[in-house]
């Protein structure tokens, strides 16, 4: 099987210090790769050089296009690298506020995406954010709201939709619970978990909550100074953590 | 009229401003930058527009400058007096007379010809100005052809309003290429920016040119289930019985008396002229209160 990603490589320098260093993974279609780390160990370098917010300095990310099997994502054109980022990639942001249109309804945010790829018809536009919303469990009477109405949880699942509709393959994740109280978060975790399984999605979810890779990842990835430390299988990093840093991580969760 | 050069404008400025006319031209709704004058009048009275005309101008040319339809409102008469010294052009208030025609808020009702220029007064060039505020973002969404959020901008008027409420400043696609804001023209003229005349939009304070070749294709852009409509108010000209002129709603008194008169003077005139009456043009001074209100 041709794995959806391949990261060969990437490194990111701010000057003289390092963004994230030699990073190198696969990722297959369906699973779900966690990045954990401290604050300033360069998981959001690292997902940003990926969604290609930020240029690396050096490495490659194969992406398996569907016209044209794999490529290099760096070495494309900007208007299909943002061709790509409105139809195979998702990416949701810990803010909602930065994904989302704040003055746009609901509706128009999940249907922006659509739109962008060609959709004119306002009727399925409509029908089709109804049901996303539906999807992620906000109201169907809420859609003409603004999101500036919307709780902080509410939000979260809006950027989710608005992601989701246009149906991507892979979907970058910064921090999406972040910000949410624990009972929120719960519910958004297990919507997550839906929404992977029942589209076949691949997602990278970058984090620093340990309960969150437990649940959603297949495997996992622990990043300290912009280093990859440690890589394997969730449970198996988890409960059997050989390096130090990762010690030190996974004994620092208080156990409720 | 020796106190000035013609037309105003020094020869290198308007060498300048023709340089940014023809390029706009070979590139229909590409906004081209170029180096906006100071111009003895405020920002929002038309900087723009005449700039564009001062660089169209020929001795031989006749002049008329409409605001809002009409031909002797503030703007309009400013603007011609400026060039009657400036240039020393004849002008005129009759749309087929005029050669170089400077307008705002409005496309004269009777059709263009080849021999005559259109020039559009224009505020906001940028059609997506209010959806991305950023320029270097509107840019890039202009190069990349990446027009997805002029409907969300749509979509949201008819979540709201159940139709597309946007009635004036209505987004065009120019050849299929670009999207355009045609300037605050009401929806109703859209139609019209298919023309036989050249049309050119000008921007003073931002510093924009744009155009419109003859003949060249403007699609409104709508959804499929909502298609464009060019609206205008469901009456007849009070003055000249006009069925198909765009018209201005004029309140008359304190009881809710109004009325409606074509918004182009001219047009309107002449029809008066050729014999044609309205509702209220035989019975002197408008006094009622009890009009039908269908």
């Amino acid at each position: 099987m041709t794995p959806l990603l391949q990261v060969k490589g990437l490194t990111k320098r701010y000057g003289a210090r390092i963004g994230c260093q030699d990073v190198s993974f696969d990722l297959y279609p369906g699973e779900v790769m966690g990045i954990v780390g401290e604050s300033g160990s360069g998981k959001s370098t690292l997902l940003n050089c990926l969604a290609g917010h930020l240029e690396a300095d050096a490495g490659a990310v194969v992406f398996d296009t569907r016209a044209d099997g794999p490529r290099d994502v760096r070495a494309m054109s900007e208007p299909e690298r943002r061709m790509l980022a409105r139809t195979d990639w998702a990416f949701v942001h810990q803010n909602p506020r930065d994904g989302l249109r704040m003055g746009v309804s609901a509706g128009g945010n999940v249907g922006e995406r659509l739109m962008a790829v060609g959709a004119r018809h306002y009727g399925n536009i409509r029908g089709q954010a109804l049901d996303w919303l539906d999807r992620v469990e906000i109201a169907g009477d809420r859609i003409d709201d603004r999101p500036t109405a919307f709780s902080g949880g509410m939000q979260q699942r809006l950027q989710i939709a608005r992601n989701l509709v246009t149906g991507p393959r892979l979907v970058f994740m910064d921090e999406p619970t972040g910000g949410l109280d624990v009972s929120v978060q719960a519910r958004l975790l297990d919507l997550l978990r839906g929404l992977v399984r029942e589209m076949g999605l691949s997602a990278v979810i970058v984090t620093h909550d340990l309960a969150v890779v437990r649940l959603l990842a297949h495997r996992l990835m622990v990043m300290k100074s912009g280093h990859v430390v440690e890589a394997g299988l969730t449970d198996q990093v988890l409960d059997d953590p050989q390096h130090g840093y990762t010690q030190l991580l996974v004994s620092s969760v208080l156990q409720a | 009229m020796n106190d000035y050069n013609f037309a105003y404008l020094d020869e290198q400025t308007k060498r300048m401003i023709r340089r940014a006319i023809l390029k706009a031209l070979a590139v229909p709704g590409y906004q081209v930058p170029f180096a906006s004058r100071e111009m003895p009048m405020p920002y929002g009275w038309g900087t723009g527009g005449v700039q564009v005309s001062a660089a169209c101008l020929v001795p031989e040319d006749r002049l008329k400058v409409i605001d809002q339809g009409a031909d002797d409102t503030t703007n309009a008469v400013s603007i011609r007096r400026f060039f009657e010294r400036t240039a020393g052009v004849a002008t005129t208030g009759r749309t087929r007379d005029a050669t170089l025609i400077q307008t705002r808020h409005r496309i004269p009702e009777e059709p263009l010809t080849r021999d005559q220029i259109l020039v559009y007064q224009v505020p906001i060039p940028e059609p997506l100005r209010f959806l991305e505020p950023r320029e270097t973002e509107t840019r890039k969404m202009h190069s990349l052809e990446e027009y997805g959020l002029v409907h969300v901008k749509l979509y949201e008027d008819i979540a709201r309003h159940g139709q597309i409420a946007t009635s004036y400043a209505y987004p065009v696609k120019v050849e299929g290429r670009y999207v355009m804001d045609p300037s605050p023209i009401p929806k109703f003229d859209n139609p019209k920016l298919e023309s036989a005349a050249v049309q050119l939009f000008g921007a003073g304070r931002e510093q924009r040119i744009y155009a419109l070749p003859p003949h060249c294709k403007v699609v409104s852009l709508d959804f499929e289930d909502h298609p464009f409509e060019a609206s205008k108010a469901d009456h007849a000209c009070d003055l000249c019985g006009s069925a198909t002129s765009y018209l201005d709603e004029v309140i008359v008194d304190d009881a809710g008396g109004r009325m409606f008169v074509c918004s182009d003077t001219d047009y309107c005139e002449t029809r008066r002229d050729a014999g044609h009456l309205g509702r209220l043009s035989a019975s002197g001074p408008v006094t009622t209160g009890q009009e039908d209100a269908a």
